[in-house]
């Protein structure tokens, strides 16, 4: 997905959240970006201080990555994500829509393509800290 | 976007694509603004029909679909290279998801999707997804592809979906079966396409496929959406 798109949707979750525990102000937010789609964090950085509204005005946005880990559903062989060695395209294709995987990785062992991603797919809201009005 | 319209089926191989690709094609004949999506991720082929290879999607805030024949194109194609996208159930819905939320649109008067068969999880996804998403309902005149096509209306009709109507393919010798059928269920029969032995020859090639009896027959059709 594209670092906008991405960005947008952290910023709407940790909305709804700060609102629906009461934070007057967002100080702090962390949010894990899977190894997969290959995010460029620069990018979605950016994207979070330009779309970034009065109530994160005091925000620290923090991105940490996870690695992506792949299991074959035909063998249980379990390795890791390498993005070395792969053509833009391919890079590309993964980057936009990640399930695309399937179409250009196979399991090291068995050469199978239905395998499972356990770990390191998407982005997500892993933390959110903030000041709450004074009852 | 004015209108989402589905062209779906319960049963494989009854020329939904073709419908749908043919229609979209006529309605932007027509100087409207015409998208085509393309969700039969498995086995896709409106570009087969649009006869256009090797198109990639712009980078703009998300991705902007190609032009292609003059319609607004995305499918799966344009990332998968059509080599084999073997996907589960729950990476079809992850991919649906992921092609719904960075595809930017811009302004359409319509949008037509062609659906994979059945009533798997691209169905029931594209049902959660896409808000006021209309379905145009393709079968053949026969029993074996009505039987499915009808498990697909019942569910329509159970979720009260919005169903434009029936389409009977593949005509060869005329009988109210599937006419009769439809009507039974409170749906419109929109109309039948007579099987055209020139169609396969037009494949690819959208000037002429606009030509055959098939694309006369679809135009006609698509008059009475508007």
């Amino acid at each position: 997905m594209h670092e906008w798109a991405l960005a947008e949707g952290v910023i709407s979750t940790a909305t709804r959240f700060a609102e629906a525990n009461g934070l007057t102000s967002v100080t702090e937010v962390v949010v894990m970006v899977g190894e997969l789609q290959q995010v460029e964090h620069e990018v979605l950085r950016f994207a979070f201080e330009q779309l970034k509204t009065p109530l994160f005005k005091d925000a620290e946005f923090i991105l940490r990555t996870q690695p992506a880990k792949f299991k074959c559903r035909n063998c249980g062989h379990e390795w890791s994500f390498k993005a070395e060695g792969m053509t833009e395209e391919v890079s590309e294709a993964i980057h936009f829509v990640p399930e695309m995987a399937h179409v250009y990785i196979k399991c090291g062992e068995c050469g199978s393509p239905d395998f499972e991603v356990t770990e390191g797919r998407g982005v997500w809201l892993a933390t959110i800290k903030g000041v709450r009005k004074a009852e | 976007m004015d209108r989402v319209i589905a062209v779906s089926s319960g049963k494989g191989g009854v020329g939904k694509s073709m419908v749908a690709t043919t229609m979209a094609l006529s309605l932007a004949g027509k100087g409207l603004k015409v998208g085509l999506l393309d969700l039969d991720f498995t086995s896709p082929s409106t570009h087969i029909i649009l006869g256009v290879e090797g198109l990639y999607p712009e980078e703009d805030y998300g991705v902007v679909p190609p032009l292609a024949r003059g319609l607004r194109y995305m499918s799966i194609v344009h990332y998968s290279l059509d080599e084999p996208a073997p996907l589960r159930g729950q990476d079809v819905s992850n991919a649906i998801i992921e092609l719904l939320a960075i595809t930017r649109w811009g302004e359409l008067d319509y949008l037509i999707v062609d659906m994979p068969p059945g009533i798997g999880d691209a169905t029931l996804d594209t049902l959660r997804l896409i808000p006021r998403i209309e379905f145009i309902v393709v079968t053949t005149p026969s029993v074996v592809a009505y039987r499915s096509v009808k498990r697909l209306l019942l569910l329509l009709l159970d979720l009260k979906m919005p169903v434009i109507g029936v389409i009977e393919n593949m005509v060869m010798n005329r009988s109210s079966y599937v006419e009769d059928e439809v009507r039974s269920l409170g749906l419109r029969y929109l109309g039948a396409l007579h099987y055209d032995e020139e169609l396969e020859a037009a494949v690819g090639d959208p000037s002429e496929l606009l030509k055959t009896g098939f694309g006369k027959g679809v135009a006609k059709l698509a008059q009475g959406l508007a």
